[in-house]
């Protein structure tokens, strides 16, 4: 299975551990990740706001550069995924749109056909391309007895079809899968507060302290992230938020990538453990008591 | 000899007249359509002086043909036939056209208008000198009358009519007449017991000399057509004999397997392998769901037919289809409830205590699986708040965008019920208030005063992720309340969700077999929704309670009343009158191929496979034309739409383009010269 990949800025720095971990788990699945040669930034939520052709043509290029023989690209970063999806969906929908962009496209001697390149979630293309059973086939070190809680976030819900974008279920599937207590996370679907932090500390901080309290009265060990932006938050902002409101939480928040690649007997450092703030390790080492090799 | 031809065109008050110049015309068919030889417009030619008028013209003018140009024939096609009746004209050879919903209404150009009015005048004159004198055919109306559907509404109209003396077939699908009634426990506004007023009603139904009850059954094929339908039914096994069974229930009493009722009980109690849904059920004979016996599962038991004293169990029993002949349909078909899994974010099915208002209502009955206790999923903590959420499902776009107009008023009897019964405060989230029925706006004030708690505003989740320590073990009601200005956070017990009123899932494939359309919601439609509300476009079915739209009690039970009052009219005139608009075939044409056995959509043509041709069942057909379109021999005509009536139709549309300017037809400054 081949799919151009584009690993967006978050991924090359801040969630280093995301990317390595994606590569490593899709090289144990077979899945072939052609990094998009030359890509550039997709603006997040940045660009939008200051110009709607600008913020389209600057994605488009990334579509325009995928090599002509691939027709899915997968994305593992929300905000990369939710751009790059929007705007094939605005190319489509909207020609005038299309062909503005593709003028723009034209100074780089790029075009892109709307709708050639189809968008994916990595964890829709792990669930559904991948599936039940090549995925359990690959558990060499079943996470038995960890409580992990499966959060969304709010990017990727919303143009994806194939889940219910109010109470998602395809990680916790996933994490069943690989042998994982899922804890109830109501709130699995809900804002982190995103770039809040840089502008009103306070409204930023009482989100992520709802998901922390959240997943803390369910006694998870662990929270799986599948965003940069979200386990940014929930990490790094976990000791200035207990800080803020007087609280405790000392919960490790990791891309359910890492997990996976544990369950699959991966190599730690490979996975990019030890690069987050509320470290990890020690938790999972202490619930993962059966070795890999006797599991 | 040539036809003389009167052309009448109508204002319909500005209607008409607002849009096109209709005595331009008027004028225009006067001077310049062959043959007509009066020409007038009039501002109401519906009125008894427009119709007195056409009626003088025929009789001084010796008119043979009427064309009335003014609105959908739909209206007022059998006013001007009576009218030419009336002069002794037959009413074939009158022809109407649409100037009103086909021009006026539909254009913006007063000059394009009246061009597009003459071209229909013109169309509408070339038609009707083709026209033949028809003359229509009678057939005796069937007395008896199906009515499907045991709810409220069918009772009531199965109720009138054997009051009145008719045979009435009365169909239910379930294993007991009675309907969602039945589950109810007090109705609203006045909050009487529902089973008292209804039991009496079922226990009628199952009793009469003219009713004959066919429960646990289904429609199979519907032929005929009015006055003399023949339905296939469905009698589904119940493994019980009926002739047998005195109803003692001691199969019922010893059955050893337990199920959840997903349907009576609405998923909050219990039946057994064999059942009758309620205690009340008519007719109390019991059915064995295979779904659940033990006998059916691994040939084991049998403990019923073992106990049954008048030896009415038989597990050989088959599914039986029987043949009705019926004159008349009416359908009650009722309705079902919004699936509230959809909503994923209202936490039905995920957080244990959110029910749905049919669980609600099964819990407040007396008579159900808490004994009317209003009590958690635990089946003893009674709640100190509920939360009760309207419009689940309905006035929404993304699931019906129709108001179930029922849910306000029962979401008002709920909370009155919670107050009576515990010490809870009851919270209702509201997005209008919608109670606009006889002493339903006071049954609101009733509740205002009684305490309920009433809150504006669409509720954007309910939740057990508590975010202060009081909201710790709650679901809470995150809202906006629309007349503070302000989210609020609303931790309560319970949660009860007033899910929306939907068409039934196979109120399509049943409309099929009936010949009945749906809405784009899936209700049925009624042939006019002002002036006609219970008859549908098909002669001799009727549609009564919510199959046609979201309805209350009362409303339902009216509604019954008049489809079986419509009934009773049929049946009392005796015969029906059939339009001679039919297609038929010319044998000595025929080849007998068949194509048109199979296409006619009414199965009005049978094979005569003696002399191998086919033949049309005249009452049966209702002359749409697709035999007469398919027959490749051209052996099939149909009557009042043939060949030379359509083409001169064609040909009359097209007059400028056949004539030009330079042609027969002079052109306006011709004639005002």
């Amino acid at each position: 299975m081949k799919y151009a990949y584009y690993p967006g800025c978050s991924l090359e720095c801040s969630s280093a551990a995301y990317d390595l971990s994606v590569r490593a788990v899709a090289d144990l699945l077979g899945i072939e990740l052609r990094e998009i040669d030359d890509w550039n930034c997709c603006g997040a939520t940045e660009y939008f706001t200051q110009d709607e052709l600008t913020a389209c043509a600057v994605i488009a290029r990334n579509l325009a550069l995928i090599e002509p023989q691939l027709n899915q690209v997968v994305a593992p970063c929300a905000a990369c995924y939710l751009n790059l999806k929007k705007v094939d969906n605005l190319m489509q929908q909207d020609p005038t749109l299309a062909d503005k962009i593709n003028q723009c496209l034209a100074a780089g001697q790029l075009h892109y056909d709307p709708g050639r390149v189809r968008v994916r979630h990595l964890l829709d293309l792990i669930h559904t391309d991948i599936g039940e059973e090549a995925i359990k086939d690959k558990v060499v070190q079943p996470l038995t007895g960890l409580r992990v809680a499966c959060y969304y976030g709010c990017q990727i819900v919303r143009p994806y079809k194939g889940d219910d974008p109010e109470q998602p279920t395809k990680l916790d599937e996933l994490m069943t899968w690989v042998g994982a207590e899922v804890v109830d996370f109501p709130v699995k679907a809900h804002c982190c507060g995103g770039h809040m932090t840089q502008i009103s500390e306070p409204q930023a901080f009482e989100l992520i302290r709802r998901l922390l309290q959240n997943a803390a009265e369910y006694r998870a060990d662990v929270i799986l992230c599948m965003c940069p932006m979200c386990q940014l938050n929930l990490d790094a902002y976990q000791n200035r938020v207990n800080s803020f409101f007087g609280t405790n939480y000392q919960i490790p928040i990791i891309f359910f990538t890492q997990l996976l690649g544990v369950a699959f007997g991966l190599d730690w450092k490979k996975l990019g453990f030890g690069k987050e703030i509320i470290p990890a390790e020690p938790v999972l080492r202490r619930k993962l008591t059966a070795p890999a090799a006797t599991a | 000899m040539a036809e003389r031809v009167g052309v009448y065109v109508c204002h319909c008050g500005s209607n008409i007249a607002g849009m096109v110049d209709v005595e331009q015309v008027a004028r225009w068919a006067g001077a310049n359509l062959k043959d007509v030889v009066v020409s007038r417009d009039y501002k109401f030619m519906c009125s008894s002086l427009g119709q007195a008028m056409i009626e003088e013209d025929i009789k001084k003018e010796g008119l043979t043909r009427v064309v009335v140009a003014a609105c959908s024939p739909h209206l007022h096609e059998k006013t001007f036939r009576r009218a030419c009746e009336n002069a002794g004209l037959n009413p074939y050879l009158c022809q109407m056209t649409n100037l009103r919903e086909h021009v006026s209404w539909v254009s913006k150009d007063r000059d394009k208008a009246t061009e597009k009015a003459k071209a229909l005048v013109s169309a509408a004159v070339e038609r009707v000198k083709q026209q033949a004198p028809l003359e229509p055919f009678f057939v005796k109306v069937n007395p008896a009358t199906l009515v499907i559907g045991g709810g409220i509404a069918g009772l009531q109209a199965t109720l009138e009519l054997a009051d009145a003396g008719y045979p009435v077939y009365l169909l239910e699908r379930s294993p007991s007449v009675g309907g969602h009634m039945a589950q109810f426990d007090k109705t609203f506004p006045t909050l009487d017991c529902s089973a008292c007023i209804l039991t009496p009603k079922m226990s009628e139904a199952g009793q009469h000399p003219n009713v004959t009850l066919l429960t646990y059954s289904e429609v199979e094929e519907v032929s005929g057509s009015v006055g003399h339908f023949r339905v296939k039914i469905r009698k589904k096994a119940r493994f019980v004999e009926e002739d047998k069974c005195t109803g003692c229930g001691i199969c019922v009493e010893k059955c050893p397997r337990k199920v959840v009722d997903e349907d009576f009980e609405a998923g909050l109690g219990y039946r057994k392998a064999i059942y009758t849904p309620f205690p009340q059920a008519v007719p109390r004979i019991p059915v064995i769901d295979v779904n659940s016996c033990i006998w059916f599962e691994r040939q084991k038991c049998r403990a019923c037919e073992k106990l049954c004293p008048t030896n009415a169990i038989n597990f050989e029993q088959k599914d039986e289809v029987i043949t009705l002949d019926v004159g008349n349909i009416i359908v009650a078909t009722g309705w079902k409830m919004f699936d509230c899994r959809k909503i994923s974010q209202y936490g039905y099915g995920r957080l244990a205590n959110v029910f749905t208002a049919l669980e609600f209502e099964r819990m407040c009955n007396a008579a159900g699986p808490t004994g009317g206790k209003i009590v958690l999923r635990d089946g003893k903590t009674e709640p100190q708040s509920i939360a009760i959420i309207h419009c689940v499902g309905s006035r929404d776009s993304n699931y019906n965008e129709y108001c179930s107009g029922i849910c306000c008023m029962a979401a008002l009897k709920f909370g009155h019920l919670v107050l009576e019964r515990t010490k809870a405060e009851v919270y209702s989230f509201y997005i209008d208030m919608r109670t606009n029925q006889k002493g339903y706006e006071e049954f609101y004030h009733r509740l205002l005063e009684e305490g309920m708690h009433f809150v504006r505003g669409k509720v954007a989740e309910v939740t057990d992720a508590a975010r202060r320590p009081e909201e710790a073990g709650k679901l809470i009601i995150q809202v906006e309340d629309t007349l503070l200005g302000k989210q609020r956070r609303i931790p309560v017990d319970m949660v009860v969700l007033m899910g929306a009123l939907e068409p039934q899932a196979d109120a399509k494939e049943l409309g099929l077999k009936l010949g009945i359309s749906c809405s784009m919601a899936g209700w049925y439609t009624e042939r006019h929704p002002k002036l006609d509300p219970v008859a549908t476009m098909t002669d001799g079915i009727f549609v009564a309670g919510a199959c046609q739209g979201p309805k209350d009690i009362p409303a339902s039970v009216a509604q019954g009343a008049a489809a079986a009052a419509r009934v009773m009219g049929m049946i009392t005139k005796g015969d029906v009158m059939i339009e001679p608009v039919v297609a038929s075939i010319v044998e000595e044409k025929c080849s007998g191929c068949r194509i048109c056995n199979n296409l006619c959509p009414y199965n009005a043509i049978e094979y005569d496979s003696e002399k191998q041709v086919s033949r049309v069942i005249t009452a049966m057909c209702k002359g749409c034309g697709t035999c007469v379109a398919a027959c490749p021999a051209g052996a099939i005509t149909g009557a009042h739409f043939s060949n030379e009536q359509v083409f001169a139709e064609i040909e009359g549309i097209l007059w400028d383009a056949i004539h030009g300017n330079g042609g027969q037809i002079k052109s306006e400054q011709a004639v005002s010269a």
